[in-house]
């Protein structure tokens, strides 16, 4: 913008907040005298009617093109000046909220001079920045109205059908050969005790019957190409590859069970079993007999190497030792565990064991069961905590409760998805609290045990997550980019590609570009920032070696004029900080 | 525009109306406290992360609170609940604050000249607030409430200060409850949990012994912007302590009181027991559980760097017993050694009991109201547990974070958005 700058101040006095600490007068009184302010007043409430008012009147009476408000934190009240400038027709970039509450009179109270003067200082400062603000302006990309689920399990088909029941079509790409994920391998499900082919049948039926949903099984993903909005996802089965357009994408890729080999006498075959081999037991019916069972908990987890507690084994052990207890009344049934972690209600499932009879032995870490096999003679050792001396056990079986594990193609998923995995291996999501189903690349969701190990309940509830933040950029049918962004100056970039890789947001990447010079033409790597993708953090620009990157609205001159206004105390001379 | 209903505006009731009116939703944010935020806005640290709870939450509330989309009707309750799914009309009880919403700014000049003071309920009770108040400063919406129980002028008709001192003129003593009609095309309930009171636990001495605490209390004690500006005091000479023992399944896993387990008190244990070392390098935890179940993702890494790296001692038990020395306060916790068999007694200068999360005061109420059920422990009934969590027997009313089962913050937000992906499919007619 090549305008004079004419800035107009306004000082809050936020009831006694400010006011009682700062002496907003004289404040005023001090920014008129700063080179480009035409106009300086103070609000008891700049943010009350009266105030957005007085904004939009000295916007028309004094003609200004920048807006300064000295008050609280932009958090809170940013938008709200932004629109108020907006209305009077102002770009709304062309605005800048000083903080003189939580910065100055809130950690001031005591220091009213100081507070006064540093209020000054922070205005001054604020008012050469804002001299040099540009419009920015807000761009929106548009979305394809679709859906890509990778994953047929019983998260990946809960969120395709809600956001096929929301309204968008839904491709699901599945590598087994029929969908239903871990269902099609568990007997019954906890709580309640149905059948897992029961549910899993309830949903693949929906699925298929679903008008919305296109399924493709035997199928996996070679490559992802674009941003939210407007991805390109080329899939291979068995017949003919295929690339399906789609607005955004949800990974529901599941886990493994772990395969303890050489751990507790497990050799694959045998009667020591994981939990799924049992499952598999109870669902065919080839245990017809049975005196004795062991339960082994954190087979290879909890420990070295593998250190996360996978959160639904002792829930299965129960689940499935009330199950043999019920079967087979009379057999004897222990639970080895170094603490039972039957958390919520599943509380109420871990006493109805107790109650049938089913035993629950602590172990120590120190002291984990010893299991030798003998042919078909099974031992098992264990020192009991609370009798202080060790017990043993000749069981017909030995169950051993193990973690889910991340499949090994997920390295490959996350390359093609520019999404990271944690280091455990599960996907990583945008931030562990707040966003649990949201990657912090835009467009892509996550859910079930591609995330962390989950149970059906826990699934179908992050299935629903994901297909509510995958349908809101599908709604809206458009996504708001955001209009601070980094912009590249391809004569100073030397290709290094030290933007792409340290990009939070997967927004910077390095593109072949024929430079013609003079006589000569040449291929080279300049570096790209996608502004769909760029949340305007910085961090390319900070880490850019050559300084070929601008974080628009917080250019070098801008943050350079800042910081010399701070040393400059006085009046402040703007043509001066412009050479 | 489509309209839905939320019902709480902690983390679970905030993400739904977020992800609902992002997409173009209209929504009706009912909370019953003046401000939006539940228990999260009154954490100090979450974890295993150790964010600032009020840090992360802050901006969702004030997002909501910025949104055009979204109304916040805080102060305010669901009444009653008529018509069905895609066309309900609930009418909304909004208790009168005796302030003028739209003029009041939040200053807090009349809190300053508000002569009447009562026990701050939002500092578990550990100082005192005003009758005309912000409950934290972080409120949303940043307006005044007064206390009608308490306020000089409403219970003597003397005093009237706040109407002098509010420059606004925001102050309304003729302020009546009104009620509110909404034509809604679907609700969420999100009405979170209450704290269970172990007062009459008296093995424990909660509220004889001055010394021990609830784990709700102790988080605004750790917390700086609580009462006592983050720094642990012990009676009777305000010193920290050298050694805190925290008590799990205070009122829960217990066929007494609540057989359920509350599925988070292990981790917030050990998050204060971490919290605790890193204000005082010198302080011993201690923490006695049944199981220690950190089941979440990298909440056993959160476990065991408790006990390596800031020397928490787990000690597997329940403690039968709290005693104390009467004239120096310290207590001594009794409780079976499991280990070695035998009935020991710690001694510490604070003991810190993690209490039930119970199901939210009214929920009986509120499910008469809504016609739903309720489960055998007092929270919301699915309609089916184990596939559809998130509906209850009423079509079109979706039920969504602790007050549907006991779960953490992020298992909270992703019901939260989870309500809201079923809301979407009822509001847009593809009820299935």
């Amino acid at each position: 913008m090549k305008d004079e700058p004419r800035i107009g101040v306004f000082v809050c006095h936020c009831g006694t907040n400010i006011g009682g600490y700062v002496d907003v007068p004289s404040v005023v009184e001090y920014a008129r005298t700063l080179v480009g302010v035409v106009h300086a007043e103070r609000n008891t409430y700049t943010c009350a009617d009266d105030g957005l008012t007085a904004i939009k009147k000295a916007i028309k009476d004094h003609n200004l093109n920048r807006v300064i408000v000295a008050s609280c934190t932009p958090r809170t009240h940013a938008p709200l000046f932004r629109s108020a400038v907006a209305d009077a027709g102002l770009n709304p970039y062309l605005f800048e909220l000083v903080n003189i509450r939580e910065h100055c009179s809130w950690v001031h109270m005591k220091e009213k001079e100081a507070a006064t003067q540093k209020a000054k200082d922070l205005i001054r400062m604020g008012v050469a920045r804002t001299a040099l603000l540009e419009p920015q302006e807000e761009i929106r990309i548009s979305v394809t109205p679709s859906a890509l689920v990778i994953g047929g399990g019983i998260a990946g088909m809960t969120a395709a059908l809600s956001i096929a029941n929301q309204g968008f079509k839904v491709d699901i790409v599945e590598k087994d050969s029929e969908m239903g994920g871990m269902l099609r391998y568990l007997n019954d499900l906890y709580p309640g005790g149905r059948k897992a082919s029961l549910v899993m049948d309830e949903f693949i039926g929906k699925v298929k019957n679903h008008p919305k949903i296109e399924v493709h099984t035997s199928s996996t993903i070679k490559k992802v190409d674009g941003y939210i909005g407007n991805f390109t996802v080329s899939v291979q089965n068995e017949k003919v590859p295929l690339d399906i357009k789609t607005g955004i994408i949800v990974v529901a890729t599941g886990a493994d069970e772990f395969k303890p080999v050489n751990l507790y006498g497990y050799s694959g075959s045998g009667n020591v079993l994981t939990e799924l081999e049992l499952e598999e037991r109870l669902k065919n019916g080839s245990l017809q007999k049975l005196d004795s069972a062991i339960f082994i908990q954190c087979v290879g987890s909890r420990g070295e190497g593998r250190s996360y507690c996978s959160r639904i084994c002792c829930n299965v052990a129960i689940k499935n030792s009330k199950l043999l207890k019920q079967t087979f009344p009379e057999a004897d049934i222990n639970i080895l565990h170094n603490g039972i972690h039957a958390y919520g209600t599943y509380e109420k499932m871990y006493r109805e064991a107790q109650e049938l009879g089913v035993g629950f032995r602590k172990y120590s870490k120190e002291k984990p069961p010893e299991v030798t096999v003998d042919g078909e003679r099974m031992r098992v050792k264990l020192y009991h905590e609370l009798m202080g001396r060790e017990i043993e056990y000749t069981p017909d079986i030995i169950v051993l409760s193990t973690p889910l594990i991340p499949h090994p193609e997920n390295g490959d998923l996350s390359r093609m998805l520019k999404v990271p995995l944690g280091q455990d291996g599960f996907f990583l999501e945008a931030h562990v609290k707040l966003r649990p189903v949201d990657f912090a690349t835009d467009g892509i969701f996550l859910c079930g045990s591609a995330r962390a190990p989950a149970d059906i309940i826990e699934s179908i509830n992050q299935g629903y997550s994901a297909a509510s933040r995958a349908a809101i950029p599908l709604m809206n049918g458009y996504v708001q980019a955001e209009a601070i962004t980094a912009v590249v100056d391809e004569t100073k970039c030397i290709g290094c590609g030290y933007c792409a890789s340290i990009c939070p947001y997967r927004a910077a990447s390095m593109n072949e570009k024929t430079v013609v010079a003079e006589e000569v033409s040449y291929i080279t790597r300049k570096s790209y920032i996608n502004p769909a993708l760029c949340k305007g953090c910085g961090t390319c620009a900070a880490g850019c070696p050559a300084g070929a990157i601008t974080p628009n609205h917080f250019t070098l001159p801008q943050i350079m004029a800042t910081i010399k206004a701070f040393q400059q105390p006085g009046a402040y001379i703007y043509d001066r900080i412009k050479a | 525009m489509k309209s839905v209903l939320v019902i709480g505006g902690g983390i679970a009731g905030i993400q739904s109306s977020l992800d609902l009116a992002n997409r173009g939703y209209h929504i009706y944010l009912v909370e019953r406290e003046p401000s939006i935020g539940g228990h999260m806005a009154l954490l100090d640290k979450t974890f295993p992360t150790n964010d600032c709870s009020m840090c992360i939450l802050a901006p969702k509330m004030n997002e909501c609170n910025a949104h055009p989309n979204i109304d916040i009707l805080s102060y305010s309750e669901v009444m009653d609940l008529s018509g069905n799914a895609g066309d309900f009309t609930a009418r909304v009880q909004r208790k009168a604050r005796y302030i003028n919403e739209e003029k009041c700014t939040g200053c807090g000049d009349c809190t300053a000249k508000c002569p009447s003071k009562v026990p701050n309920e939002y500092n578990g009770n550990l100082d005192k607030r005003k009758s005309i108040f912000l409950p934290y400063p972080q409120a949303v919406p940043r307006v005044m409430t007064i206390d009608r129980e308490h306020c000089i002028y409403l219970t003597k008709g003397k005093c009237g200060n706040c109407k002098k001192v509010c420059n606004a003129g925001a102050v309304d003593y003729e302020q009546k409850d009104t009620f509110v009609d909404l034509n809604v095309a679907a609700v969420i309930v999100a009405t979170g949990f209450d704290m269970f009171d172990p007062t009459h636990m008296q093995e424990y001495g909660y509220g004889k012994y001055a010394n021990v605490i609830t784990a709700m209390e102790y988080e605004r004690m750790i917390c700086a912007s609580g009462p006592t500006g983050g720094h642990l005091e012990t009676a009777p000479d305000k010193e920290h302590p050298g050694k805190i023992a925290f008590i799990q399944c205070v009122g829960s896993r217990d066929l007494q009181h609540n057989p359920y387990c509350c599925s988070v008190c292990c981790m917030h244990a050990i998050k204060e027991s971490i919290l605790a070392r890193e204000h005082y390098e010198d302080i011993k935890p201690y923490i006695f559980y049944t199981d220690l179940r950190a089941v979440g993702k990298g909440f056993e890494e959160y476990a065991v760097r408790g006990e390596k790296e800031y020397g928490i001692k787990y000690i597997r038990g329940r403690p039968g017993q709290i005693t104390e020395d009467a004239s120096t306060k310290t207590l001594t916790v009794w409780y079976d050694d499991t280990v070695n068999r035998k009935v020991k007694g710690l001694e510490v200068d604070m003991a810190v009991l993690c209490t039930s999360l119970i199901p939210a005061k009214g929920s009986d109420k509120l499910a008469a109201i809504l016609d739903i059920e309720l489960d055998e422990y007092g929270l919301y009934k699915s309609r089916d547990e184990l596939t559809a969590p998130l509906d209850t027997r009423r079509p079109g009313v979706f039920i969504a974070g602790y007050c549907q089962s006991p779960k953490d913050i992020p298992e909270s937000v992703a019901q939260g958005s989870g309500a809201a992906a079923r809301a979407t499919e009822v509001a847009g007619g593809a009820y299935i």
